[in-house]
């Protein structure tokens, strides 16, 4: 990798004022997409600003039908709470061990990668991406390919979802990387039924398609002979949009089946 | 023999304990006094003409110390990495070869390939001048598809239609008259996927030019390291061969990978003695994947013919494989004699006509990799015969059965040029089906229905031929090397062992299988034999660990070894029994004489040796020393039979190995549980190849598939528990028996996992690897 400032933030505004003042400054969190990025010298940052040790910015708590995950919160640790399961199991499909014990929620969102689970959670469950300046839709959050609603050197600095009355979330996984080809995340909110979908287009997206079939009917049946419009879907090496919109209908099948079990 | 570490027991690994404490020494463990580190600056194109290279921004980088680019070591006399192996072409011509110059002079060939490299005081820094480096390139039309190359654009300027040879095995007229007068004749389009090895440990080097004596030491990942250093010293020509010491020290898997002379050894061990210090390299990840030679890349067009009964009448293959830009070490033999050989398999088909088209392409090179050839031909006939069952309504067993060389019929000379000395596949294949509840197939295929899933089952009769030989036939062949083994036994004068053999092991466990060989001979303890190997300084000249050949061929050469010791034993405890040593008896560690009741213990023999008080000095040497190089007469032929059966969910393409039953013939063997250890590893890169694995280059010649992102390697949870077990018939020209088990999982799993999608699905063909969206279009295709 090249070199590059460290620059240790301990607090958000600290890191907010540092970040600033770099002509060329990143943010990590836990760095399991940036770190391979500075060594393989695609990215060459001159300062790194470390959100990681921010007193309070992993925390993880819940209280009248919120729970709010710090935006440092690990993998694993989100893995470990129980009030929605499944976003609980999400988290622990995601990546390997390695990748759990550091990997962060804010970290994944804020990158947003087409293939990341986390984007189907904050869609499919209407999460609230708070920052260090407002508060962001989870509708409103993913804009394209690798790009968000975040401000440069905004700082995302919790997720609180309303837990749902049930949920479930079924992956297809890239066999080499283990990323999502297709995940879907079908919910029952106090706002109506929601289904997210991560991996199949730039970023993660709502059926509102499928949303209306579940919602007259909560059953796999209901999403059959729904036509998927793959016209914007991915279409790369590992799969081809035909197929990633088969896997949207199948995915959702599953996560229905499974939240319906 | 002691129950828990002689021959037959599965005696716990002695490597382990620092392989798994993280205590291992591989190369890039090593460090020197003065070391510097070295990056290499690769081809980002396929193909293109190196107009200039700009070297003097790189030596503008704090810390490196010099820029070297392929035209400096030219003049200096440095020669192209050679191909071992001369395959002639049926017009009677030997191969064309490319120059392959180690690091790139005039033209680069594919992606990865390296032009120049960077010496500096820090790996930073290396990275750093490596970045510097630029190069002027006119971009060429690249060519990178197996079945086109031919009527592609030329690569190299000798190389006309871009064909290394075109071979043929077999007698064609009596091939094309068994066609003639066939009842049917199945035929079969395949590709043999291409895989990127990926071994744990990336290659590494640390070379050293010592100027005081004028010698260099190179460390580096090699399973041949005396194969390294000749074809360094009289081929390269980097250092008379008496000046240079390879070691390969603990080395983290080879699967064939590690066989090969490369560029990147060459230009440590030379450019040390340039600029007076050691030179360290390690291959990145990405590095493996764009620079280590691939393997298989086949494209067939198989044909067998076959009477109304099911008979196998003959057998045409014609087979276009991609060499990649250069012919790599051993490149050329892959899909020539260890592939056309291989076509009986386990059958008496009387005709057999094989072609292979050797084509160059913008692609890494691809040699030797886990079965080399022979699961490619495994491949070739196992989906044939199975797909001829179907179109002729047979049972896929039964007509295996009948056309089996039966066990009378040993030794059998195939109309592909190998005698197999001995087996009994109708035995592996019954014991396959016990193991498999063949009797219950039909109900799990109706559970798979009742849950939506489509069920399918496919067979595989693999025959392999491991420890090439014998030499004189190879050498014959085209071979550069002899084919035999070397050893050493030293018996220290307390009695235990020092063992120098010349395979290698880099994953295999010699250290653990050679001690129980010598323990159980000698009657000594286990932990009495140190076995020392991957040495050039230490070890007379052997040719190193491929080709399942260490225990058939180094292991027969220790067994060598041992009878001179043996030997030399009673001669020394003749003289103390005062008799002669015809009368004297060796068993269970003693030496015993009919005329005392004293018997000699190994160790006093040994103590003896070398305190030579008792024997006379002119009639017997002192010590206890022996050596043995043996070539073996024959191969050796492991043969197995391999059941898979497969659930595949239809919405997804998912397939799932619902079983997987492999028997194996291996002859004897040493240590079942690290056997069955390299059946395991075997057939998970077998299914690896099946269901995941794809080396695959785009139009341009970029390897998309250059990190494990892309490329999908087995895991664990990607595969099944495992069934396995043995039958032995052992070999018959070796002095253990032994067969070699190293390849057989790799050869024999592919055809059995296809066979078994295909049967699921109902279709002739699924090409490798069956990922779940090759799967579901297929079934999107046929409704």
């Amino acid at each position: 990798m090249h070199r590059f400032n460290f620059r240790q933030a301990s607090s958000i505004a600290e890191a907010h004022s540092t970040h600033a003042a770099s002509d060329d400054a990143v943010y990590i969190a836990g760095g399991m997409t940036l770190i391979p990025s500075l060594k393989l010298r695609l990215a060459s940052p001159n300062d790194v600003v470390d959100l990681s040790r921010i007193d309070g910015l992993s925390t993880i708590s819940s209280a009248g039908g919120v729970l709010s995950v710090g935006a440092t919160a690990r993998h694993c640790d989100v893995a470990q709470t129980t009030d929605i399961p499944a976003l609980a199991s999400l988290a622990s499909r995601i990546g390997d061990a390695q990748v759990r014990n550091c990997g962060t929620i804010g970290g994944s969102l804020a990158n947003n990668d087409p293939a990341a689970d986390y984007p189907a959670a904050v869609v499919g469950l209407g999460a609230t991406v708070h920052t260090n300046s407002r508060a962001i839709a989870g509708d409103e959050f993913f804009v394209d390919l690798f790009e968000t609603a975040l401000e440069d050197g905004e700082i995302i600095t919790r997720v609180d979802f309303s837990i749902p009355s049930r949920a479930a979330y079924a992956k297809f996984a890239n066999p080499a990387s283990r990323f999502a080809i297709v995940g879907v995340m079908v919910a029952e909110t106090s706002s109506g039924v929601r289904v997210g979908v991560t991996g199949a287009g730039a970023c993660a997206f709502r059926m509102s398609s499928f949303e209306a079939a579940l919602s007259s009917n909560m059953s796999a049946s209901a999403l059959d002979g729904i036509a998927v419009d793959s016209s914007e879907f991915n279409d790369d090496l590992h799969a081809s949009a035909q197929y990633r919109a088969n896997l949207v209908t199948v995915m959702a099948k599953r996560a229905v089946a499974q939240l319906t079990a | 023999m002691n129950a828990e570490t002689g021959i037959g027991a599965s005696a716990l690994r002695k490597e382990d304990a620092r392989f798994i404490t993280g205590k291992g020494q591989y190369t890039d463990d090593i460090n020197v006094f003065g070391q510097t580190f070295c990056v290499f600056v690769r081809s980002p194109h396929a193909r293109a003409k190196i107009k200039s290279i700009d070297t003097a921004s790189a030596m503008a980088v704090a810390g490196v110390i010099r820029v070297f680019t392929g035209d400096e070591l030219t003049a200096d006399g440095i020669g192209d990495l050679p191909c071992g192996w001369v395959v002639t072409s049926k017009d009677g011509n030997p191969m064309v070869a490319p120059a392959h110059p180690p690091i790139a002079t005039e033209f680069v060939n594919y992606v990865g390939e390296p032009y120049a490299f960077v010496v500096a005081e820090t790996l930073q820094a290396a990275r750093d001048g490596a970045e510097a480096v630029s190069a002027d390139f006119e971009v060429l039309e690249a060519v990178v598809d197996t079945g086109t190359a031919t009527s592609s654009a030329q690569i190299h300027e000798n190389v006309a239609n871009n064909q290394a040879y075109d071979w043929e095995l077999g007698d064609k007229d009596a091939t094309d008259a068994a066609f003639a007068q066939a009842d049917h004749v199945t035929s079969l389009d395949i590709v043999n996927n291409r895989l990127i090895p990926n071994a744990i440990e990336p290659r590494a080097a640390l070379g050293s030019y010592d100027a005081a004596s004028q010698t260099y030491t190179l460390y580096t990942t090699s399973q041949n390291p005396h194969v390294e250093r000749v074809v360094l010293a009289l081929f390269v020509q980097v250092a008379p061969e008496a000046n240079l010491r390879v070691i390969s020290p603990d080395v983290g898997g080879g699967f064939g990978s590690k066989i090969f002379v490369y560029a990147e050894e060459t230009a440590v061990i030379w450019a040390s003695a340039k600029i007076g210090r050691p030179i360290k390299w390690r291959a990145d990840r990405s590095e493996s994947f764009l620079s280590d030679a691939h393997g298989r890349d086949h494209v067939t067009k198989a044909e067998l013919a076959l009477s109304s009964s099911g008979e196998m009448l003959g057998l045409r293959v014609k087979t276009i494989a991609n060499m990649g830009a250069y012919l790599s070490t051993f490149s050329s033999s892959v899909p020539t004699y260890l592939y056309g050989t291989l076509m009986a398999g386990q059958y008496k088909t009387p005709a057999i006509y094989v072609e292979t088209q050797a084509v160059f392409t913008n692609t890494a090179p691809v040699d030797a990799y886990r079965g080399a050839g022979r699961p490619e031909a495994t491949y070739v006939v196992e989906r044939l015969v199975e797909t001829a069952a179907r179109e002729l309504g047979m049972d896929p067993v039964e007509l295996r059965r009948i056309n089996f060389i039966p066990t009378d019929a040993f030794p059998y000379q195939t109309p592909v040029a190998l005698q197999y000395d001995t087996g009994n596949y109708a035995a592996s294949m019954a014991k396959a089906l016990e193991l498999a509840d063949s009797d219950g197939y039909m109900a799990r295929k109706a559970a798979s229905e009742a849950a939506g899933k489509l069920r399918g089952r496919g067979y595989s009769c693999y025959i392999e031929a491991c420890g090439l030989a014998p030499s004189q036939l190879v050498l014959q062949l085209g071979a550069g090397v002899g084919l035999f083994e070397s050893a050493e036994v030293r018996v220290d004068v307390s009695g235990s062992v020092t063992v120098m053999t010349g395979s290698h092991s880099h994953g295999q466990g010699h250290e653990t299988t050679f001690a129980q060989l010598v323990s159980d001979r000698l009657g000594i303890p286990f932990d009495s034999v140190n076995v020392i190997h991957g040495d050039t300084g230490r070890s007379d000249y052997g040719l190193g660990t491929y080709g399942s050949r260490s225990i058939a061929v180094g292991g027969s050469a220790i067994d060598k070894a041992l009878d001179k010791i043996i030997a030399k034993g009673k001669k020394i405890a003749a003289h103390m029994f005062e008799t002669t040593d015809d009368q004297v008896d060796f068993a269970d560690g003693q030496f015993s004489y009919a005329g005392s009741n004293e018997p000699k213990p190994f160790a006093e023999i040994a103590g003896a040796a070398y305190i030579p008080a008792v024997y006379p000095l002119d009639e017997l040497e002192p010590g206890l020393s022996e050596k043995a190089f043996y070539d073996p007469s024959n191969f050796t032929y492991p043969a197995g039979s391999y059941v898979c059966e497969v659930e595949i969910d239809p919405t997804t393409g998912e397939t799932d190995i619902a079983k997987f039953v492999a028997v194996d013939d291996f002859g004897n063997v040493i240590n079942p549980m690290i056997v069955e250890g390299q059946v395991h590893g075997g057939i998970a890169q077998g299914i690896g190849q099946a269901l995941l694995e794809h080396g695959i280059y785009d139009s341009s010649g970029n390897l998309a598939t250059g990190s494990y992102m892309d490329y999908a390697m087995p895991r664990a949870d990607d595969l099944p528990d495992f069934q396995v077990d043995m039958t032995s018939t052992p070999c018959t020209h070796n002095p253990l028996g032994v067969k070699g088990c190293g390849e057989a999982g790799a050869i024999g799993s592919p055809a059995a996992v296809m066979n078994a999608i295909t049967d699921a699905l109902g279709v002739k063909d699924v090409s490798m690897p069956a990922t779940p969206q090759t799967v579901w279009q297929t079934i999107q295709q046929g409704t």
